[in-house]
Formats: C-alpha cells, structure tokens, sequence
C-alpha cells in the first residue's frame, strides 16, 4: 500500500515538472504581457521599467532557472496583475469553487443514481425512456446555453434564484463558504444545477447500463430466491455493484469540474477559479497560470488516489490484488 | 401415500418474444412428497430450468405462468401475491444454482448474505444470526467457519461457494429444495461429496428435493423417482431403477445410450441424431417425433399420457416396454 503510494506520489511529480516546464514556455512565446499590462500611453522608459520589474528582460533560460528555484521553495511567483502571490490569488478563490463543484457532485449523484437506477429496472416503461431522452439533452446540450437557459427561466421569467454572483459567505472552520446562509444558497444552486446536468447524464447511463447488467446475474436471481425483499436487493445487491463504475468516472469528472468549471462560473459571474484562469489567460499572467495548473495536476493525483481508495473499500476483489502487488 | 409437499398440476410457461409466444414449459405435471428425491432431467432448452424458476416464482417478465397451478402443501403458489411469495421463498421453498461462481454477490461478505437470508424471514439479533450462520456453514463441511464468515465470495474455491449456497438454501430447514445442476459446473470429486451432502442433509430435515441435471449418472445415485423432459414437456416418468432398466420413450433411451461407460470402447459414441427442436418451430405431435428412430404417421398427433403401473407414466405412440404392462 506504501510503496502504491510512494509510486504514484513519483509519477506526479514528473507529471508536474514536465507539465510546468511546458507552460512556462508556452506562455513565454505567446505574447508580452507587458504591452497588456502598461497603459496605452507610456513611453519606452515606462515599458522598459515595467518589464525590469517583471524579470522579463532577462533570458528564458534565467527566468526559468529562477522560476524553478523559488518553486522549490514554495514560492510560485507573483502575479503580474494583481502583485499577489499567485498561490494565494488562486487558494482565496479555491473554495468558492470546491463548494460549486462539490454541490454539483452531490446534486448529480443524489438525483442521478435514483434516475438511473429507475429506468435500469424499467427500461419499457415510459418513465424509463423519458429518463434516457432526457439524459442525451443532458449530454448534447452546450453547458453554456444549458447556463443561459436556467438564468432565463429561474431568474428572469420565474425570478426564484438570483442570475449571478456569489451569496454571502460564513466562515466554516476558517474557510468562507456560502451554503450556510440562505442567500449564499439561493446563488449557489443554478451554477451548481447548471455545473451538474452533464455530468447527471452521465450518472443516469451508467446506473441504467450497470443496473441492466446486474439485475441479470445468478447472485441477483439468488438474493430474491433468499427471499429478501425488493428495497434490500436493489438497495444492497444491486446498488454496490453498479456504484464501482460510478465512482472511477465521478472521481475523474469532480477533478475536471474544479478544474474546469470556466463556462459555468462565466455564464453566472461566480468569482471562482475557473474566472481567475481565464482573466488571467487573457492578460498572459504567466505565474497565475502556471500555478493554477500545477495546482490542477496536485488535485488530480489526490482525487484519483481517493478513488482508488474508495474503489477499494466497496470491491472486495481490488483489495486483494494490491496486496499481492 | 400421503400428501405431496409440492404438486405441479398442468403448468404452462409462456415467454413473449419477436417470433411469438413460445412455451417453455407445456403442461407439466408432477409431485413430490417429504424427503424424497425427483430427478428433472433433460437437455438444454427443455424447459427444466424454467420449471424450478417457476416454482419459487421467478419468472421475470417477458416470461409469465400461462396457467396450471404450484401447490405447496396444498397452498397454490400461483395465486398469490408477491409479497407472499417472498415470505415463502427460502423459508419454506429454496433454491441453488448451477455455477457456484455467479451465485454469490461478489462485493458482500460471506456473513451479510447468510445474516441477511435468516434476517428476512426471522426475527433474531445480528449475533444469533451470526450463530446460525456459522453453524450452518460448519454443517456443510467449511472448515474454520468462524473466519469463513468474513470472507469474500472470490476467497472461496468453487466447491466451498457451491456448499455456501447451499448452507443458505437450508437456513430455514424449507420443504422444497430446487437444485438446478448445483454440481455440473464442479470437479467430479467434489460434485461426489456435494451430492451426498445435500442428500444427506435434506433427509435430516425431511426437505423434498427436485433436482435438475442433464446427467443421468446423477439421478441414478440421487434420486427416488425421475422425470425426463423434452421440449417442455415432460416425456417420461417413473422409479428411477425402472426408468433406467426399462425405459419407455425411445428419447430416455437415447439419453441412457448416450452415457459415455455404456458405450463399448473402440466404437463410435451413441448419440440421438439431431438437435433439441427450437420452441419457435415445434413439429405438431411428438416433438420428439423428428429424432426419433420409431416415429411414423401416428406422431403427427399429439402422444397422450399412458400410465403403466406403479408410478410409472410416459408420452409415447410407440413405447420400448410392452403397452400389456399399461393397465
């Protein structure tokens, strides 16, 4: 189990160097922040000031040895905007976006298993296809316009949610979150809604294919001639078999939805990550960047180590393969 | 004689499909009294596998019970609703399977599925159901019980999975017992040991067993009487010394002359020419007419049911025993 780990924590860090490396370059030859930086009217002596500051005019090479040096040293530089340092920038709005990714975790698990297990047991009925209509809406849909079209309906026509922004906050063990408050709850549930609908589609097709399989094996046929009731089959015997596709796809899709919750968080102006990255794209903030990609790479090893963990604990069969590893 | 714990009166199992309503299983009749053993044999696709699920009422759609009756002591199953019906099964009709491998639910314990078949039926604590659990695992022949109960399904061989399962079908000491081929997918050794156990431990609890099987060497061991099924229905029926002796229908003759140690070494196996007729294209008559080395114009219409003594019945225009023994 230790040396599982010690591989996998090796794996990342390479993962991490080579990904940051590349960044660092690529960001390098698209532009020069400085002409978006400085004000239309500054001279030569204004730019040349600006990019002294930056350590711009120095070699790639250097900037990158420096780069890497202070990296070492926790240290992933300053943002050129906001002269912050980047890692504080991105972890003041991390948690605004973990609670809109993790709400929509949940809103996609808690409606989409019950859905799917649904039209699994019924796939005739007409609830059953109704559900599977619904889910390719869900899946070809643009999540932008899925955005668009909530905001219409539930803050324009209906005016039940708010259109944008984020509600006001209350510190949980020294973090602000928003779900504690009513307000901050109202803001939170269309982007959460509007963050989920794909990945519930998901949800609810891989319950239906799992439970379709599942419902047809012996131990399935075996459980009813025990006697058990209906709850307690489709609840236990069928339930924690299908969950084990579910968790490896929701463990990879909640790393994408932190990392990538741009659209959504665009759509309804949630000041999250998502809208950092972006403004920060837009005005070549290269320490931003960077950073918030190395975080992206950190967050996604740990999510998938999680999975592995979970996947262990509800499949008997996977603990006994890393122990003879 | 007495009662019978279960009587099939004319079941009749019909499936939906594209090509139509197939029957699978096509007036079946038989019974079956306390501790004794009956033998359904036939090949696969002959409706015997339908018939044990019918039974315990587990025919799922497209499939349904067209008609005909299941009476558990006296009490007809088919009339009941499911609720009742899952208060009967594994308390007082059971099931096994035929590949242990498949049986038990790979994700959950040993223990929570033994817990989970006493719990339904009986009001007792998590820790004397974990007793009895134990002890019935111990009764089967697992050695170490104790941590058997918190192992996982995979960590049995086939055999052990094989003894589990049955352990859980006899949790509640049930008056039926359907064991559909539970040895087939087994080791021959083992299928050895697991059929003198089964016969063993459902004679102390007086269970009546249907046992399924293609294999006639089984019944042979096993079982008090025998019922042969072709193409859903049952063909002959019978003591199974007479059967095998002096079988009637010239398909238990071919089944018999198919067994491998009857055949003299160096010649070419015996087998019945042909395959198992598809449900979709029945011939009229006889379906076993087609195959049948003694058909003629009469097989055209439908054999009826000649009873020829002592328990002794079969479906046949043109039976191997004399028809003089019919009385």
């Amino acid at each position: 189990m230790l040396v599982y780990v010690i591989r996998r924590l090796g794996q990342a860090a390479l993962v991490l160097a080579v990904m940051a490396t590349l960044v660092f370059i690529a960001v390098y030859a698209v532009g020069d922040p400085v002409a978006i930086l400085a004000s239309p009217q500054a001279d030569q002596q204004e730019l040349e000031a600006i990019t002294q500051r930056l350590g711009l005019d120095r070699p790639l090479y250097e900037q990158y040895g420096l780069f890497v040096w202070n990296a070492l040293h926790g240290d992933l530089g300053r943002s050129f905007v906001y002269n912050e340092p980047a890692l504080t920038l991105i972890l003041n709005r991390l948690p605004a976006t973990l609670e809109l990714a993790l709400t929509a975790l949940v809103i996609a698990v808690f409606i989409g298993i019950p859905l799917g297990l649904y039209a699994g047991l019924k796939p005739q009925s007409l609830g059953g296809h109704s559900i599977m209509a619904g889910s390719i809406l869900g899946f070809s849909l643009p999540n932008f316009w899925q955005g668009l079209m909530l905001v219409l309906l539930f803050s324009v026509m209906l005016g039940w949610f708010p259109a944008g922004g984020r509600g006001t906050t209350r510190e949980l063990l020294g973090v602000p979150v928003s779900f504690l408050t009513l307000d901050g709850l109202s803001h939170l549930i269309l982007p959460a809604l509007n963050l989920a609908l794909y990945k519930m589609a998901l949800v609810i097709r891989l319950t239906r294919a799992g439970t379709r399989e599942v419902m047809l094996q012996d131990y399935i046929r075996f459980a009813r001639a025990k006697g058990l009731s209906q709850s307690r089959v489709i609840g236990v015997h069928v339930l924690k078999n299908i969950l084990i596709p579910v968790v490896t796809v929701l463990g990879l899709e909640l790393g994408s939805m932190i990392a990538f919750a741009v659209v959504t968080e665009t759509v309804f102006a949630y000041p999250g990550i998502g809208k950092l990255l972006i403004d920060s794209i837009g005005r070549l903030d290269r320490p931003v960047i960077v950073a918030y990609l190395m975080l992206t790479v950190v967050m996604f090893v740990i999510i998938n180590l999680i999975v592995d963990l979970i996947y262990a604990a509800i499949d008997p069969r996977v603990r006994l393969e890393e122990a003879k590893a | 004689m007495s009662q019978p714990v279960l009587s099939v009166r004319d079941l009749v199992v019909e499936f939906s499909a594209r090509e139509g309503v197939l029957t699978a299983v096509n007036g079946v009749s038989f019974d079956v009294h306390a501790g004794e053993v009956l033998g359904l044999v036939g090949e696969s696709g002959s409706g015997k596998s339908v018939t044990g699920l019918a039974v315990l009422g587990l025919i799922d759609a497209p499939g349904r019970i067209a008609s005909g009756a299941i009476l558990l002591n006296g009490e007809d199953l088919t009339k009941k609703s499911e609720a009742e019906l899952r208060r009967l099964r594994g308390r007082n009709i059971a099931m096994i399977f035929q590949d242990p491998m498949t049986t038990l639910n790979p994700v959950l314990r040993v223990d929570t599925q033994m817990i989970e078949a006493i719990r339904a039926h009986e009001k007792v604590s998590e820790r004397a159901a974990r007793d009895r659990a134990r002890d019935a695992l111990a009764k089967v022949g697992i050695p170490s019980p104790e941590e058997r109960l918190v192992s996982y399904p995979h960590q049995f061989s086939g055999g052990m999975r094989q003894r589990v399962a049955i352990a859980i079908a006899l949790l509640h000491r049930p008056a039926v017992l359907v064991a559909d081929e539970p040895t087939t997918a087994l080791d021959v050794t083992i299928q050895a040991q697991i059929l003198s156990e089964v016969q063993q431990l459902a004679a102390e609890s007086g269970t009546a067993l249907v046992w399924i099987t293609h294999d006639l060497s089984v019944v042979a061991g096993l079982a008090d009487r025998v019922a042969v099924m072709y193409a859903g229905r049952i063909v002959e029926e019978g003591h199974v010394a007479d059967v095998l002796e002096r079988p009637a229908h010239p398909y238990t003759n071919g089944l018999i002359g198919s067994v491998p140690s009857r055949n003299k070494r160096g010649e070419p196996l015996a087998q019945i020419p042909g395959m198992t007729p598809s449900l979709a294209s029945l011939p009229p008559g006889c379906a076993f007419a087609p195959r049948c080395p003694r058909a003629d114009a009469v097989c055209k219409n439908p054999p009826g049911v000649t009873h020829a003594g002592d328990a002794r019945a079969f479906r046949c225009f043109h039976p191997l025993i004399p028809v003089e023994a019919a009385a």
